[in-house]
């Protein structure tokens, strides 16, 4: 067990709380812009649909920044991020008018007296979104 | 299909790139995130995205763009970005190959200031068939 300072203590196997994010099309449009990435299967229903896909999907790299921002609040900011993976295993499906959930959990899976390693989920309408999640953040 | 030469190949993008202030607050902002001294740790990937797409669109390279999807990203950082810094972005193809006739390739980018490295990151590109 570790003191990371404060109360708080961890160990392998330690979970991390669940946050839910909020997901929709005007968000899926503001990370278009931020991106650079306009691909039109983010926010055209009608060529998402013509493309095989069940409604306008999010950005595979929207899901995991807010993953990615879940680490960082609990390591204690951007800068404490040093690798981070993950894999698009399904799609987050986003109707238009329509509020959908990025469901973030976390458990330690390493710690050494200078890095520690996540292993994260992450599911929207209970589905997993990103397979093989895993993050490692300085101390 | 991919051009089977292209494999292993490094290819450096064109000129340098510079972050700036707005560009980490937009992204940020659509994260919820207030402290932008520093990028977020995926904000590379609208440097290191664009550059392979320019790469990977050359006629002589053969990947067809329009029907990529993203597989996986992985990203390792020696150095949070800051508005301010210049890179220079080289992209490596890293692994190719062909399953159930989808074309699985994957990009390694590495963010440059000067010779000193601050970030690689490994996209998984599959062109789907």
């Amino acid at each position: 067990m570790v003191n990371l300072g404060g109360a708080r203590m961890i160990e392998i196997g330690t979970a991390i709380p669940e946050r839910i994010f909020t997901i929709n099309r005007a968000t899926l449009k503001a990370y278009a812009d931020a991106s650079g990435d306009q691909n039109p299967i983010h926010q055209n229903e009608e060529f998402a649909l013509s493309v095989g896909l069940p409604n306008v999907i999010a950005h595979g790299m929207l899901t995991m920044a807010l993953a990615g921002k879940y680490v960082t609040d609990w390591a204690g900011g951007s800068a404490k991020m040093k690798y981070f993976g993950a894999r698009f295993i399904k799609p987050v499906i986003v109707p238009a008018d329509t509020d959908v959930d990025l469901t973030v959990t976390a458990t330690v899976a390493a710690l050494d007296e200078k890095l520690i390693t996540l292993d994260l989920t992450a599911t929207s309408a209970g589905i997993k979104v990103l397979g093989m999640a895993k993050a490692v953040v300085s101390r | 299909m991919l051009n089977p030469d292209s494999v292993g190949r490094t290819f450096e993008g064109a000129g340098s790139v510079s972050v700036t202030q707005a560009e980490i607050d937009a992204f940020a902002t659509v994260i919820g995130e207030v402290d932008t001294s520093v990028a977020p740790p995926t904000f590379s990937i609208r440097i290191s995205l664009e550059q392979s797409q320019l790469i990977l669109s050359d006629p002589t390279i053969g990947l067809d763009w329009t029907r990529v999807v993203h597989g996986d990203q992985k990203f390792e950082i020696f150095a949070p970005i800051k508005a301010g810094d210049t890179f220079t972005c080289s992209s490596t193809i890293e692994s190719y190959r062909v399953a159930a006739g989808n074309e699985i390739v994957t990009v390694r980018s590495d963010l440059k200031a000067g010779s000193t490295i601050a970030l690689s990151s490994w996209s998984t590109l599959v062109v789907r068939a």
